[in-house]
């Protein structure tokens, strides 16, 4: 077996921290993906405007700097906030923006600028004729979009999904910057305490490899789902 | 020149963080991340052309460590891969008392090589993409007319993938670009590493941050303009006539 | 070399894809001049037996002579495949091919497309391939379109671009895949032309077509082929006039 100094535990956990993490920011951005591209295929011009302005930036600045403007600034942010709301209306809260919250906030806010071309894309590619005959029968504008735009939508959107989910759990190490315990984090702390990063780096490799290789199998079997009745055709 | 400074002097006066001082490490951290991006991206984009037509030979024991080698740097964090590298070098044994040390002693070094491993794995594989999608009959053809398979990959199946990968690449110059802001993890004083030494100095998150952000937006710019204006040049041939 | 009046020779080519064997011992001469036409439903075999003579196809029997110098096999554990490379490639830049769907260097302008095989494959200077191409697209009447990309010509155009490069290679034999099947209707006139003056200029061609009337009027020898075997095969008088079998009868039976 391999040594691992009795750091295995808490690579555990860390491993845990990090899938967590990428899910809750998955989920986050995914909400955020629907509005932005809702926002950008919207007929207000503020909106548009809006959204265009959100996903420029987003994409135009480095993953780590916006994280550390959210951690490092987001704290003095909300003490500001707090500060003033306790000299105004004399209301004495404290909210300390912890590593875990600022990580998903980041995260997910970045890669809801992604989803939102991919869903954008992806709204588009569904033919109009296909909204105009559920429209034809009668049904609910949230009926055709639950039952008609969405399911057609989410076959076009799932390659870019996938590869948004597969750079997203690797932007999760980043988070190991500002301080949370993922198993990136610990496995660096032990490499310098044992002097052997090869073990540990490694380790950590192949968890993402792993995790990497699962969800592009759970991916393909949804592509199946979602391909339903354009087998051949394609 | 004088007079310049002067007057930036003189804006400078009433700002007690953005000094010429803190702008001069923003400037060097400037210099480091265009050095670090640049050299990798070069390296890197030499590496890529020969194991992207190795990814695709007949023979396995060639295909399948390049294979290996794109799999493995496309599917592991950026971040981990300097780590193993960063402190795989400082760790060895007696490195430190050997001629090598005057070298791989600033953290510069690792760093490159990490950087260049890692967009030597994605230009690779948009390469192979690239030269996968030649069209079977622009092959046929050059094959019809007496090409050596040397001189078709030469003539018609790489010109051709180039300027298809094209802009696939440039997405690849920009997420470098974003990724080297990890380069200050290891002390680098890039441009990030220079945004979180005046944070910790002045402990000004929003001017800090906001300032280098404001530097990355600029520079994700200019590639963009570059690569929308090299394609508008060398993709010309894929427009059919207006008209 | 032996020097023969045969430019092209091919004897029993036979050609398994699978278990499905498609050309079941195909053979032709081609003497300088002759202009032979393929013809045959779609699946004959007409395209393959064609691609077989360039080795685009490797036969899986069968022999090819190029001015009578004899193309040499060899068996390997992927089957039959030419035992010389450098003999192939030479014996390709002697036949030059012109395709259905064109196939022009998308990346190169038209003259690009035009000088790249006689620059780098037969290694004539540039300035001379220049020359020579300018007066090549000037004849197929494209001299204004030296420029242009493929992208951003008709497909008349850039068949007739395609001719003028299979030109540059002043090749003993021309094979025309199908030329004028992916044209518009409106296009096909131009390219035909251009085709039947090289006939008349005495080029040696061989022609897979479905167009009956150049056959007729053109071609020295008419071919028709189904189910990988020679059918008929003769002057065209004879075949598209007078055809013997009932299956030709129906073939050249204007349809509906």
């Amino acid at each position: 077996m391999i040594d691992l100094h009795g750091y295995g535990p808490r690579l555990a956990e860390g491993a845990l921290i990090t899938i967590e993490l990428a899910v809750l920011s998955l989920i986050l951005a995914v909400i955020l993906g629907l509005l932005t591209a809702s926002a950008k295929m919207s007929r207000s011009w503020l909106l548009h405007r809006l959204g265009t302005l959100y996903t420029t930036i987003i994409r135009g600045v480095p993953d780590l700097v916006l994280m550390m403007l959210l951690f490092f600034g987001g704290q003095i942010g909300i003490n500001m906030f707090t500060d003033w709301l306790y000299a105004r209306f004399d209301i004495d809260i404290f909210i300390n923006v912890n590593e875990f919250v600022a990580g998903v906030v980041t995260i997910g806010l970045i890669f809801g600028a992604y989803m939102g071309e991919t869903f954008r894309g992806a709204f588009l590619a569904v033919d109009s004729g296909q909204i105009e005959a559920g429209r034809a029968y009668g049904m609910s504008h949230w009926l055709v979009f639950r039952r008609i735009r969405f399911p057609q939508m989410m076959r076009h959107a799932l390659p870019g999904l996938s590869n948004n989910w597969m750079v997203l759990l690797k932007t999760t190490a980043l988070v190991s910057v500002i301080g949370l315990s993922d198993m990136v984090r610990v496995a660096a702390e032990a490499s310098k305490a044992t002097r052997e990063p090869f073990t540990f780096m490694i380790i950590v490799a192949a968890i993402y490899l792993l995790i990497a290789s699962v969800s592009e199998w759970g991916f393909a079997r949804m592509q199946k789902r979602y391909d339903i009745g354009y087998g051949e055709a394609d | 020149m004088e007079a310049l400074m002067n007057w930036l002097e003189t804006q400078l006066a009433d700002n007690s963080i953005f000094t010429l001082q803190t702008l001069s490490y923003y400037g060097d951290g400037l210099v480091t991340t265009v050095q670090l991006v640049a050299l990798s991206l070069i390296i890197g984009l030499v590496m890529a052309i020969p194991l992207a037509i190795g990814r695709g030979s007949k023979r396995a024991w060639i295909r399948l460590p390049i294979f290996f080698y794109c799999y493995v740097f496309r599917g592991t964090p950026l971040l981990v891969q300097l780590y193993l590298i960063y402190y795989g070098v400082v760790f060895v044994e007696g490195i430190q008392e050997t001629w090598l040390w005057v070298i791989l002693e600033k953290p510069f070094v690792p760093a490159l090589i990490a950087f260049t491993l890692n967009t030597g794995a994605y230009t690779t594989e948009i390469f192979r993409g690239a030269i996968k999608a030649t069209p079977r009959g622009e092959i046929e053809a050059a094959r019809a007319y007496g090409m050596s398979r040397g001189l078709m990959l030469r003539r018609i199946v790489l010109p051709s993938a180039f300027r298809r990968a094209l802009p696939a690449y440039g997405n690849e110059v920009i997420f470098m670009l974003h990724a080297s802001a990890i380069a200050s993890v290891v002390t680098i004083m890039d441009l990030t590493g220079a945004a979180r030494f005046v944070y910790a100095r002045f402990y000004a998150p929003f001017d800090a941050f906001l300032f280098v952000a404001a530097i990355y937006l600029c520079l994700t710019f200019s590639i963009i303009y570059f690569f929308r204006h090299l394609e508008k040049r060398l993709l010309a041939h894929l427009k059919p006539a207006s008209g | 070399m032996a020097d023969t009046p045969i430019p092209l020779e091919v004897q029993n080519i036979k050609k398994r894809f699978g278990d499905t064997e498609v050309l079941k011992g195909l053979s032709l001469q081609a003497h300088k001049g002759d202009v032979i036409t393929l013809i045959g439903a779609s699946g004959s075999g007409k395209s393959t037996f064609l691609r077989c003579m360039n080795l685009l196809e490797q036969p899986n029997e069968g022999e090819l002579f190029v001015h009578g110098e004899q193309i040499r096999f060899k068996e390997t554990r992927h089957g039959r495949e030419p035992a010389d490379w450098k003999q192939v490639v030479n014996m390709r830049a002697r036949l030059s091919m012109v395709f259905q769907s064109f196939n022009l260097w998308a990346h190169m302008t038209l003259l690009e497309n035009v000088i790249e095989a006689p620059i780098h494959v037969l290694g004539k200077p540039k300035q001379a391939a220049i020359e020579h191409a300018r007066a090549l697209l000037e004849r197929v009447g494209l001299a204004e379109r030296a420029d242009y990309y493929p992208a951003q010509l008709s497909g008349g155009q850039q068949q007739r671009g395609a001719i003028a490069r299979a030109l540059a290679m002043d090749p003993e034999v021309m094979l025309f895949d199908e030329p004028t099947s992916a044209l518009d209707p409106e296009l096909v006139g131009d390219v035909l032309k251009v085709m039947r003056d090289l006939a008349e200029e005495g080029r040696t061609m061989i022609v897979v077509t479905h167009e009956m009337a150049f056959a007729r009027d053109v071609s020295t020898q008419v071919i028709y082929l189904h189910q990988g075997q020679v059918e008929e095969a003769g002057p065209p008088a004879e075949v598209l006039g007078n055809p013997k079998s009932e299956r030709l009868k129906q073939f050249l039976a204007p349809k509906h």
